[in-house]
């Protein structure tokens, strides 16, 4: 799997590139998700809210604390976390079953046969969409997630939409957004990249695309995981201010 | 013109083993251009992988593959698709891209190598569509056509480049006998009209008999016989003999 990243990322600063591919992954794995992103977001939103209100009210947290920590959760953790495991499982399994369908009805080979790279045209323009879409996508889990938040918080604290707003974003900085959410270009990456591998080495039969799937979706979010712990202990070191 | 250089497709001594199990041994052959060589053989004896190999899909254990005298084994994967611009291969399944209709599969290699305009490519498609007679077809998916019209696309689309070379995995594979002869008449147009070098493999003589210049007959991961149709019939080998003699039964 290694030396399959490695090829992907060499390829991918090697001209000519598929644009028009390209822009049609972005479209199916960025806009196709957003309808479950949004939802996902809202009920993930209500569930941390309620955890949150309930571990800090009992310890003299005010109400109007809670937003501000609720936002923190969501920009730092929650979003770029979420957002890379709802894709791992939606779009790494649906990636890894079209290209190990690809490769078992030979259309692989016939795109290599016809002189046309299958790397660049299937893997890069793949990958290429999954590390585009993920902080677009994340941005927006983020968002439907503070959302989710303030309808838990305004029906048990009738806390008003201005306040909820305003208080969002008193504890948090641009960093707090901008860094975790950049970082899960590196999920993007994962995600494609394990996705197209299993599906380009899958083996021919039934219970190799079924396997294929599986290795996909668990190695992915595993992956995902491991990548997002590391780089927010990177980002804590690195901007030490923003480690509370 | 020397000797090599009237060569299209040259093996020298290519082996292959799948799982420890040898396929091919010290398998020999030279392609002339302009050519038509079918290679026979019964199922699972390699010519599939034969076929495979001459595209550089696969790699020779032991051996050298020369295309056009450029010798294609000690190629890398840039090297490779270059070669292959100058190679045509039609799949047993046909392997049309499924996703895409009919005239986008045809037009798909144009985009990628021709530096032409849409107008050119779609003036391409037009002609190459209407030569393998599938025009009313071009906004089907390859889902919508049955086996033998799968087969004429993927047959259009493996000509859309304008290859020196045409390698066909076994061209009356799983098409009944009306699309078969459509198939073996298209062949016969391109053996006698272009200058079109023609290598394909099949499981039994029938049909194809008129296309060849020339048959070889693999068994037991060896060539057993390479010779004329005529001299197939009169050989000492049973099994050879028995190609020959299947189209009768």
């Amino acid at each position: 799997m290694g030396i399959f990243s490695f090829q992907v990322v060499r390829a991918a600063f090697r001209p000519p590139w598929e644009l028009g591919e390209i822009s049609r992954q972005i479209t199916e794995i960025g806009s196709d998700s957003v309808p479950l992103i949004l939802a996902w977001g809202v009920a993930v939103g209500i569930v941390m809210a309620q955890l949150v209100w309930s571990s800090l009210v009992p310890f003299g947290a005010v109400e109007t604390v809670i937003p501000a920590q609720l936002s923190r959760i969501m920009f730092r953790e929650m979003g770029p976390l979420m957002t890379g495991l709802l894709i791992s499982a939606r779009v790494g399994a649906s990636t890894c079953a079209e290209v190990a369908v690809l490769r078992l009805t030979e259309q692989i080979d016939a795109l290599e046969s016809l002189a046309i790279d299958s790397f660049k045209h299937l893997v890069l323009p793949r990958v290429i969409g999954c590390v585009i879409a993920l902080p677009i996508l994340t941005t927006l889990m983020s968002f439907s997630e503070i959302a989710g938040g303030f309808f838990w918080e305004a029906s048990y604290s009738r806390m008003t939409f201005r306040l909820y707003f305003d208080r969002i974003f008193d504890q948090v900085g641009w960093s707090d957004y901008l860094l975790p959410t950049l970082m899960t270009v590196a999920s993007g990456f994962i995600i494609g990249a394990v996705s197209c591998f299993f599906g380009y080495t899958v083996k021919p039969n039934a219970a190799g695309v079924r396997r294929a799937s599986m290795h996909s979706v668990v190695f992915g979010s595993l992956l995902v995981i491991i990548a997002d712990v590391i780089l927010l202990k990177v980002i804590a070191l690195w901007f030490p201010e923003n480690k509370g | 013109m020397n000797h090599e250089e009237t060569k299209a497709v040259r093996f020298e001594q290519i082996s292959k083993s799948f799982d420890a199990a040898p396929l091919l041994e010290s398998v020999s052959l030279e392609i002339a251009r302009g050519e038509a060589f079918c290679i026979l053989g019964r199922s699972g004896t390699g010519k599939t992988v034969l076929l495979k190999l001459m595209v550089g899909m696969l790699k020779p254990d032991r051996g050298k593959i020369f295309i056009n005298q450029e010798e294609i084994t000690a190629l890398d994967r840039a090297g490779l698709l270059r070669v292959r611009k100058a190679v045509g291969f039609l799949f047993q399944n046909a392997a049309l891209f499924d996703s895409i209709s009919v005239a986008e599969n045809l037009a798909l290699p144009l985009r990628h190598h021709r530096g032409k305009t849409e107008n050119q490519i779609e003036d391409i498609v037009r002609r190459k569509l209407a030569e393998a007679d599938l025009e009313k077809y071009r906004n089907k998916f390859p889902a919508d056509l049955s086996a033998g019209l799968r087969k004429r696309v993927g047959l259009a689309r493996a000509l859309v480049l304008d290859p020196a070379i045409l390698m066909i995995d076994d061209p009356s594979c799983g098409i009944d006998s009306i699309a078969a002869c459509e198939m073996n008449r298209l062949l016969l147009d391109l053996k006698q009209n272009r200058k079109i070098t023609l290598v394909f493999v099949s499981d039994r003589m029938g049909g194809v008999r008129r296309i060849p210049d020339r048959f070889a007959v693999l068994d037991a991961a060896h060539v057993i016989f390479c010779g004329s149709a005529d001299e197939l019939e009169r050989s000492d080998n049973r099994l050879v003999r028995q190609f020959a003699s299947h189209e009768d039964l």
